[in-house]
C-alpha cells in the first residue's frame, strides 16, 4: 500500500503519555505518545458516545475516555473487553524528529 | 532453565496462590501440581448446595484442566506425595516416582475427624470433605432411607439438610446442648434448632454415640444410654484437623498445622505451606477468606517480590441452608470486661447481639436478619468507635441514614431485570450471570467484566450483596486489605506509608520501588499518587499534568459534547455590581452560548471551546478573578447567607467569616471534593450541615460541623465542636482539611472516611489534642503557601500551550 503522508509536526511536542489534536477536513484526530515513546493515531471519538479520547489518561497502550472510561487500545482502535466498539486508527510514522500521518483509515479485524 | 515449583495438594489454597503468582511472575517457574483427588480444583464449599441438590458438580469447578495447560503448568490427579527429601529438594509420590523442587508450596488442606469408635470402618460410615463423599451421600439417598449426622456444626447441619432435602431421614446426634457452639450463643442455637425442626430435622442433644453397628454395612447407631438408632449412613462432622501427614514424614516443624512465619514459610524456607494445613501464629483456620489472604501474600514471596506480611484474619461465618439467615464473627462470647448489646424479638424470629469491648465491636451473632452482618464485621475488623452510634446501632446501618447498603433481603428478592447500576445500566440478572459463568470472586472482578460498580460506585453495596447471595459462603467477606487498584497489591494507607517513609518523590519512584504490576499505572492509581505526592512534599513535588483527569489537565469540567465550563470564584459566594458588569461584558464578548447561577453560589459560563479557554481566563484574570476549581478534588465553594450584616436573626457576620476561609482554603488539593458553608445561626440557610466543613454561627460563637455531603447518599455532619474566635475556627478547619489530606483515601470524600475512622478518632487530633490541632493547621497553611497560584492566569500567559492548541490544522 502506497501511503500519502501528511506531515503533523515534531515528536517533541507531544507529551510523553499524552496526546495532541490534528484538525482535518473529515474531523479530529488524536495523536498519542506512550511511556516508550511509540506513537497511534485515532480518531478523537470514542465509540460509546462520541467522548473525546484525545483528553483521556494513556498508560501502557491504552486511553482511558474521559467521558465514561472506557478502555481503547491505541493501536487497533477496539474498545478493551468486555466492552465492545470501535473507533478508526491511522498509521503514523517518525522520521528526523517529524512525526506524518496517512488519512487512510488502518484496516482492524474486530 | 526456569527454577521449579511444585505444588501439593490441589485445592482452594494452593491454587489461588498459583493464581497470584501467574499474575505476578507468569514466566518465573515450571509449575508442577499433585493431587490425591482425581478432579481439577474446585470450590469445596459448595459441596453443600451440591448436596442439597441446588448445584451440579461441573458448576463448581474453579479451575479446569484447560486452565492448568494454558499456563503450561503440569497437573497430576490421583497421585498422593508421600514424602519430601529436603536435601535432595525432591517430593516422592505414593508410585514411587520422583520430582525435584527449587521451591515446594504445601496445601494438603484437612481431613475430617472420625471418631474412634467400635464400628467406625463399616461400609456408609464418611465424612464430609470432598466430592467422593458426596457421591457416597447421594447415592445412599437413593438407596436407603435412615441417616445420622453426628455432630451439629456448620458442616453438619449443612450435611443434615443436604440429606433432608434428598428425601432420607435425619438425625443429628450432638453432645452439647446448644447447636453450632463455635459460631453461635444460647439464644440463637435455640432459634436454629426449632427452625430446622420445624423443616423436618431430628435432634439428640447433649447425647454421645458409643458405637456403629453392624455386619458389612452400619445398620445401626447405640448411645451411650443404650438406645439403638436404624442407621444405613453415618456422616461424621465432628471437626475437621490440619493435614500434616506429609510434613510429619518429612520432619518439618508442626504442632497442630504446619507452622509457619508470616511469609508463609515453613522451617525449612524452601518449603512454604498456605491453607488450612498451616498454624501461623497459633492458630489454624477452616474458612476461606483467610486462607485466600494467606496465598496472597505467599505469592508476593514465591514471586521474589518479598513485601507483604501475613499477620492473621478475623473470620466470620454463614450457615448455607437455604432461607436460614445466620451470621456470626469475631468472639462473641466476650470476657469480664466486655458489654453484650442484644435485640431480640422471638415472635418475628430476629435476634443481634453485639460484644462490645473499649467500645469497639469484638463479636457478633445474628440470626433471622442478617442484613447487617457485613456492616459490622467492618466495624469489627476496622475496630471502629461505635461511640458515636451506640445508641442506635442494633437498629442497623439503615438507621444511621445511609441507605442501599447490605440489604440482602432486598436483593435477593429483586426481579432480575431490576437495576443495580445506573451508570452503565446493569441489571441484576447480567451481575449475576457473569458472577456464575466467570467464576467471579471479588468485586474487582465483578467491575472487570460487567462494569457494574465501576463507575459513581454508589451500588457497590448492591453488587458486594448479589455477589454474597450468588457465590455464598464467606466471599461476602471481600478481603480486608483492598489493593489501590489491579495495578498493585498495595492498599492505599500502604502506598502513603511507603511514600513517606521511604521519601520516594515521583511517580515513576513509587511504582519502581513498590514494583508496579504494570508499566505506567492505569487511569486510577496515577491520579490517586499525584495526590499523595503533592500531599506528602509540598514544596518539592513537580505536579504530573499527564496523572491528572482532564478536568483538573486543562482546569476546565469537560461536557458531554467536549466543550467546557468555567467557573471562577466568587468569594464566600458574594459579589459586586462592578465584578458582574464584568463577567456579563467577558461572557457577551466571548458569546458564552449559557450563563447559570450554580447550586454553589458561583456564576458558569458554559459551552466554552478548549482553544478559547486561555482568552476567556486571560479576561476573567484582569477583571480580578481566579479559578474556582469546580472542576478539582480540591476546595470547591464556601457558600455563605447574609448573616447579621442584614439578616435579622443573624448572630455573627457569616458572609465575612466564609470569604476569611475561602480566602485561606483555596487552591488546595484534597481527595475529593471538598466544600465548605458558613450560616449565620441555627436556620441554617448555606446549608452548612451538608458540607464536608460547616460553620453555624451561635450567639456565644461558632459551631464546627464535619463529614456532611448531598449526592446520591445525603449525609448530614456530625457536630465535632464549638469556638468561641474567628481564629480558632481557621486553626480547626485547617486542622481537619489537613487530617483529612494526610490520611483519607483518594476518591473518599469526608463523610465515608468519617465512618470508617469514627468521629471519635476525629475528635481525639482536632479537638482534645491542642498540639496536634496545631501541628496539622501549620502543615496545612505551609502546603498552601505553593497551591495558591491561579492556575488560570497562568495559563492564559501561555503554560500548557500545547492543551489547547491543536498540533496541526489541516483543514
Ligand atoms: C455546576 C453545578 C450545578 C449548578 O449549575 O448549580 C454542579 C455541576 C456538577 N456537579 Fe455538582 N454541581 C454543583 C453543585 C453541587 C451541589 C450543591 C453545593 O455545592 O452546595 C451538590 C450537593 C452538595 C455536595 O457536594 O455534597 C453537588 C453534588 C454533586 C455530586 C455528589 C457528590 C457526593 O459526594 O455524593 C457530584 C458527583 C461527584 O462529584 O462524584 C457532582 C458532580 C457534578 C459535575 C462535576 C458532574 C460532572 O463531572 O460533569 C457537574 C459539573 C458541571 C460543570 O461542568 O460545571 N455534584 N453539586 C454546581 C456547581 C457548584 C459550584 O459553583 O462550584
Ligand atoms: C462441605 C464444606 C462446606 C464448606 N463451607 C464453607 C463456607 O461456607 N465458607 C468457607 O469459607 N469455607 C467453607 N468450607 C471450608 C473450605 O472449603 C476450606 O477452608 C478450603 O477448601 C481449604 O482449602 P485448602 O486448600 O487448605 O484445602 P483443600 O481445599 O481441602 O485442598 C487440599 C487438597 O490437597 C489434597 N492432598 C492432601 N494431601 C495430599 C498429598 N499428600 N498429596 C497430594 N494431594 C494431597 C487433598 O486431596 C485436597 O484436594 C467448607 C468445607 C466443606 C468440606
Ligand atoms: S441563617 Fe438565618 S439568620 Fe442567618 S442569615 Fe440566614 S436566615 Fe438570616
Ligand atoms: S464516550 Fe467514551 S466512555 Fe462514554
Amino acid at each position: 500500500m502506497s501511503e500519502n503522508w501528511l506531515k503533523v509536526g515534531k515528536f517533541d511536542d507531544i507529551p510523553k503519555l499524552g496526546s495532541r489534536l490534528v484538525k482535518t477536513a473529515d474531523g479530529d484526530i488524536a495523536i498519542f505518545r506512550t511511556s516508550e515513546d511509540e506513537i497511534f493515531a485515532l480518531r478523537d471519538s470514542c465509540p460509546h458516545k462520541q467522548g473525546p479520547l484525545s483528553q483521556g489518561i494513556v498508560y501502557g497502550k491504552k486511553v482511558s475516555c474521559p467521558l465514561h472510561d472506557w478502555k481503547i487500545h491505541l493501536d487497533t482502535g477496539l474498545a478493551v473487553a468486555p466492552d465492545e466498539g470501535c473507533t478508526a486508527s491511522f498509521p503514523v510514522k517518525i522520521d528526523a524528529g517529524i512525526v506524518y500521518i496517512s488519512l487512510d483509515e488502518k484496516k482492524t479485524e474486530e | 532453565m526456569k527454577e521449579k515449583l511444585v505444588l501439593v495438594g490441589n485445592g482452594m489454597a494452593g491454587v489461588r496462590t498459583l493464581e497470584e503468582v501467574l499474575k505476578l511472575a507468569p514466566d518465573m517457574y515450571e509449575i508442577t501440581v499433585f493431587g490425591e483427588e482425581p478432579y481439577p480444583n474446585y470450590n469445596r464449599i459448595m459441596l453443600s448446595p451440591v448436596l442439597a441438590g441446588e448445584k451440579t458438580i461441573e458448576e463448581i469447578t474453579l479451575n479446569d484442566r484447560q486452565w492448568y495447560e494454558d499456563n503450561g503448568i503440569k497437573l497430576v490427579t490421583g497421585k498422593k506425595v508421600t514424602n519430601i527429601d529436603r536435601i535432595k529438594h525432591k517430593v516422592i509420590a505414593d508410585d514411587g516416582s520422583e520430582h525435584s523442587y527449587d521451591r515446594l508450596l504445601i496445601a494438603t488442606g484437612s481431613k475430617p475427624i472420625i471418631l474412634p469408635l467400635p464400628g467406625k470402618d463399616l461400609k456408609g460410615v464418611i465424612g464430609f470433605r470432598d466430592i467422593h463423599d458426596v457421591d457416597l451421600m447421594l447415592e445412599a439417598s437413593t438407596k436407603y432411607k435412615n441417616a445420622i449426622v453426628i455432630g451439629g456444626g456448620l458442616l453438619g447441619l449443612e450435611a443434615a439438610n443436604g440429606l433432608m432435602q434428598q428425601g432420607m431421614n435425619v438425625t443429628v446426634i450432638h453432645l452439647l446442648d446448644r447447636l453450632m457452639e463455635k459460631q453461635l450463643d444460647d439464644a440463637s442455637a435455640k432459634m436454629l434448632k426449632s427452625s430446622l425442626e420445624e423443616r423436618g430435622l431430628k435432634f439428640l442433644m447433649e447425647t454421645q454415640t458409643e458405637a456403629i453397628l453392624g455386619k458389612n454395612r452400619v445398620e445401626k447407631v447405640k448411645l451411650k444410654d443404650g438406645t439403638e438408632l436404624d442407621a444405613d449412613l453415618v456422616v461424621m462432622a465432628v471437626g475437621i484437623r490440619p493435614n500434616v501427614d506429609l510434613a510429619k514424614t518429612a520432619k518439618l516443624h508442626t504442632i497442630r498445622g504446619i507452622v509457619v512465619n508470616d511469609t508463609l514459610q515453613t522451617y525449612d524456607p524452601r518449603v512454604y505451606a498456605v491453607g488450612e494445613c498451616v498454624e501461623h501464629r497459633s492458630n489454624t483456620y477452616g474458612l476461606v477468606a483467610p486462607l485466600f489472604e494467606m496465598s496472597k501474600v505467599c505469592a508476593n514471596h514465591l514471586a521474589k517480590h518479598g513485601i507483604g506480611m501475613y499477620q492473621g484474619s478475623v473470620t466470620s461465618t454463614k450457615l448455607k441452608v437455604t432461607g436460614i439467615d445466620l451470621f456470626s464473627a469475631g468472639d462473641f462470647f466476650g470476657n469480664e470486661n466486655s458489654e453484650d448489646l442484644v435485640y431480640q424479638d422471638e415472635a418475628s424470629g430476629v435476634y443481634r447481639k453485639l460484644v462490645v469491648q473499649n467500645n469497639r465491636i469484638i463479636g457478633a451473632v445474628m440470626y433471622g436478619d442478617t442484613i447487617d452482618g457485613s456492616w459490622y464485621f467492618d466495624l469489627l475488623r476496622d475496630e471502629t468507635d461505635i461511640t458515636d452510634f451506640r445508641k442506635t446501632i442494633l437498629f442497623g446501618q439503615a438507621h444511621l441514614g445511609d441507605s442501599g447498603h447490605g440489604e440482602d433481603d432486598r436483593v435477593a428478592l429483586m426481579a432480575d431485570t431490576a437495576e443495580i447500576c445506573g451508570c452503565n445500566g446493569i441489571c441484576k440478572g447480567e451481575i449475576v450471570k457473569a458472577i456464575t459463568k466467570e467464576k467471579l470472586f471479588t468485586l474487582e472482578d465483578v467491575r472487570l467484566h460487567t462494569k457494574a460498580s465501576n463507575s459513581c460506585g454508589s451500588c457497590t453495596g448492591l453488587v458486594e450483596t448479589l455477589l454474597a447471595l450468588t457465590v455464598g459462603g464467606d466471599y461476602s467477606v471481600a478481603p480486608h486489605l483492598k489493593p489501590m487498584c489491579g495495578c498493585t497489591d498495595f492498599t492505599h494507607d500502604e502506598v502513603r506509608g511507603t511514600i513517606k517513609r521511604n521519601e520516594l518523590k515521583t511517580i515513576r519512584n513509587v511504582m519502581d520501588f513498590m514494583e508496579w504490576k504494570t508499566p505506567d499505572g492505569c487511569g486510577k492509581c496515577r491520579p490517586g499518587l499525584n495526590f499523595y505526592l503533592t500531599c506528602a512534599w509540598p514544596d518539592e513535588y513537580v505536579d504530573d499534568s499527564q496523572s491528572r483527569f482532564i478536568n483538573e489537565r486543562v482546569h476546565a469540567n469537560i461536557q458531554k459534547d467536549g466543550t467546557y465550563s468555567v467557573i471562577p470564584r466568587m468569594w464566600g459566594g458574594e459579589t459586586t455590581p462592578k465584578e458582574l458588569i464584568a463577567l456579563g461584558q467577558i461572557a457577551e464578548n466571548h458569546k458564552v452560548p449559557t450563563v447559570h447561577v450554580t447550586g454553589g453560589q458561583r456564576i458558569d459560563f458554559l459551552g466554552i471551546k478548549k482553544e478559547n479557554l486561555p482568552a476567556i481566563w486571560g479576561d476573567l484574570s484582569k477583571a480580578g478573578f481566579v479559578s474556582g476549581h469546580a472542576y478539582g478534588k480540591a476546595v470547591r465553594t464556601v457558600k455563605t447567607c447574609v448573616g447579621s450584616e442584614w439578616c435579622r436573626f443573624g448572630t455573627q457576620n457569616s458572609t465575612q467569616m466564609g470569604i476569611d476561609l475561602e480566602k485561606m482554603t483555596w487552591g488546595s488539593w484534597m481527595p475529593h471534593k471538598f466544600k465548605l458553608a458558613v450560616s449565620g445561626c441555627p436556620r441554617n440557610c448555606a446549608e452548612a450541615t451538608i458540607k464536608d466543613f460547616g460553620v453555624v454561627a451561635v450567639d456565644s460563637g461558632w459551631e464546627l460541623h464535619v463529614g456532611g455531603n448531598g449526592g446520591v447518599k445525603v449525609r448530614a455532619t456530625d457536630f465535632m465542636c464549638a469556638v468561641t474566635t474567628t481564629d480558632e475556627v481557621k486553626e480547626y478547619c485547617a486542622a481537619f482539611m489537613q487530617l483529612y489530606r494526610s490520611e483519607a483515601h483518594y476518591l473518599e470524600r469526608t463523610a465515608p472516611w468519617i465512618e470508617r475512622v469514627g468521629l471519635t478518632y476525629v475528635k481525639e487530633r482536632i479537638v482534645d489534642d491542642a498540639e496536634k490541632r496545631k501541628k496539622f493547621a501549620e502543615e496545612f497553611w505551609f502546603s498552601q503557601k505553593f497551591s495558591q497560584d491561579d492556575p488560570w492566569k497562568a495559563r492564559a500567559e501561555g503554560v500548557d500551550a500545547h492543551e489547547y492548541t491543536p498540533i496541526v490544522s489541516m483543514v
